[in-house]
């Protein structure tokens, strides 16, 4: 339990954090701060890479490389996409 | 490796993900926030490569290197005006990563004597109905925005019915593998009836209501690698999760706001013409004039001053490149030319921005509402390509209209308003709009791109 509540303080706590930190964000990067954001919430890749290495029974393995594909694709796509489009940006912006 | 250097290195990768999402929010270190991103995240996965856990790098490494190259692929490759449906896929690609993982977690969890503790099983469900509805929901987006599937309101009758009893299905069977966590089985029986949920939930959401839908997922897949980090008891994972999650409310909450609707009514709601409502004859009845390219060419001899107000039927005719070519144009002749962006054009947060940045037009030229709408009065020219419900005056004068309230760029205030429009048809919110009769509105009847190459040919002449 005493875990439960320690990962519940990061949670609130990461919550507000975000809050504060967003701010104001301007319409142009609207679609930047999406997809970058995005590509943030693709560390279940972490998770993927324990559950596709421990190889604890073939189900979990199947699972972990599957997810490790999935979240590989959102990480990687995510920042070289927001990476494309933030360049473009700033072209001529600057 | 100790697990201390692992966890240190996770809180170096979480300090990097605030300052990277920090970045990001301001235009100046917008490219230097996403690379400090990228960072934080190599860093979590080359430690973890160190978890004691692992005993075999096969699998990560297949794993990886499809994934890099499908999402180096689609990055690279994707055209900017297909960047909302991308933007989909890789939310929906999140949630899905987290529903596995938090599978295998369950699976790894049973049979063992320290049986989970009930908190992590139900960590464990709700990553499982986030995530699979974040998956299921990302993809019929994708379909409807790449056309795979009708992109309107597809309304099933009694749906709020049934998505309240499949959504009250999932919490017993929730209840259920929380009673009994050895059930796994039961854990896939969870995922399949959260993927009907998911398909249900944005099936009814079409068009114009897709920048909403978009970040709305886009925050669930945050929560659902949130809630994997409470399964695997992971804080890296809360700390990233919960960030996104609250990015994307942020954004949410800006899109319902530009509609002046609630977040409830986009998602439930149905918008579309009342009973009561005029009929496009009586609007338009005899009171549209056509135009042509050399007509409105004619127009621009006289302007000092020219908006552009684009919204999805520039997306849908690619006609970024030709807009930029008129703006550069009319600009060597001494006519000021700015852009006017309405924050729900086209079907992403930001849409329009992107593809105007694509064609190289400088973001100090994209007005905000309020700031064009100031001053639109001393515009010559509105030039409004494929916009129809965000300059529809009837959100401010009419109180019983579906989009009543809703804040609208005041087009209709600038001296002339040409509308390239292929047609009269409606726009999303499916109701006239008294700006096409008005008075000092001229109807440019064509396809975006195409009225635009003309309009320049037309200017080069006269």
């Amino acid at each position: 339990m005493e875990i439960f509540v320690t990962a519940l303080t990061i949670f609130v706590l990461a919550i507000f954090v975000g809050f504060e930190v967003i701010t104001k964000v301007p319409p142009t990067l609207h679609t930047p701060l999406m997809s970058g954001s995005n590509a943030i919430s693709g560390i279940t890749l972490i998770g993927a890479i324990i559950s596709a290495g421990s190889q604890h029974t073939t189900l979990t393995s199947i699972l972990g490389v599957c997810a490790v594909v999935f979240a590989t694709i959102n990480v990687v796509g995510g920042f070289m996409v927001t990476n494309r489009m933030l360049h473009m940006f700033k072209k001529k912006g600057n | 490796m100790s697990s201390y250097i692992i966890n240190i290195a996770y809180l170096i990768a979480s300090v990097l993900f605030i300052l990277g999402l920090k970045g990001l929010a301001h235009p100046r270190t917008a490219v230097r926030g996403n690379l400090t991103g990228a960072v934080g995240m190599l860093i979590a996965v080359v430690v973890t490569l160190w978890h004691r856990q692992i005993i075999s790098y096969e699998l990560i490494i297949a794993g990886a290197v499809v994934g890099s190259l499908i999402g180096a692929t689609l990055a690279i490759k994707i055209q900017m005006t297909a960047m909302p449906q991308l933007v989909a896929l890789f939310n929906g690609f999140g949630g899905g990563a987290s529903v596995l993982v938090a599978g295998a977690a369950l699976v790894e969890s049973s049979g063992m004597i320290a049986a989970s503790m009930t908190q992590t099983t139900i960590a464990t469900v709700a990553s499982g109905i986030i995530g699979t509805v974040t998956f299921w929901g990302s993809l019929v987006a994708f379909g409807k925005l790449q056309d795979i599937m009708p992109s309107g309101a597809i309304l099933i009758p009694g749906r709020h019915f049934l998505n309240a009893l499949i959504g009250a299905v999932a919490i017993v069977l929730g209840v259920l593998i929380v009673m009994n966590p050895e059930a796994t089985t039961m854990y896939w029986i969870l995922v399949a009836v959260s993927s009907v949920l998911g398909v249900l939930l944005v099936i009814p959401i079409g068009g114009a209501d897709m920048p909403v839908v978009i970040a709305l997922l886009n925050s669930y897949s945050g929560l659902a690698a949130a809630a994997t980090g409470f399964v695997l008891s992971n804080n890296v994972l809360i700390i990233a999760g919960s960030l996104v999650g609250a990015s994307g409310l942020i954004l949410t909450n800006i899109m319902c706001k530009a509609m002046n609707r609630s977040l409830t009514n986009v998602l439930f709601g149905v918008l579309g013409p009342s009973d009561e409502a005029t009929t496009a004859d009586e609007i338009y009845g005899g009171k549209v004039k056509s135009t042509s390219a050399d007509e409105v060419a004619m127009l621009f001899d006289t302007a000092k001053r020219v908006t552009i107000v684009p919204g999805y039927g520039m997306a849908v005719s690619q006609a970024q490149h030709a807009v930029r070519d008129l703006t550069n144009l009319l600009e060597s002749r001494g006519i000021e030319v700015d852009f006017a962006i309405h924050p729900v054009a086209g079907r992403m947060p930001g849409h329009m921005n992107v593809l105007l940045a694509e064609a190289n037009i400088p973001y100090d030229k994209l007005k905000e509402m309020d700031e064009v709408n100031s001053t639109i009065e001393q515009s010559d020219v509105a030039l409004v390509i494929g916009a129809n419900d965000v300059v529809n005056p009837v959100a401010r004068t009419d109180p019983k209209s579906p989009i009543a309230g809703m804040p609208i760029i005041d087009v209709d205030k600038a001296r002339t308003v040409v509308v390239i429009k292929r047609s009269l048809s409606p726009g999303f919110a499916g109701i006239p709009n008294p700006l096409f009769a008005a008075d000092n509105t001229l109807m440019f009847f064509a396809d975006g791109k195409k009225a635009f190459i003309e309009l320049v040919e037309a200017v080069k002449e006269s």
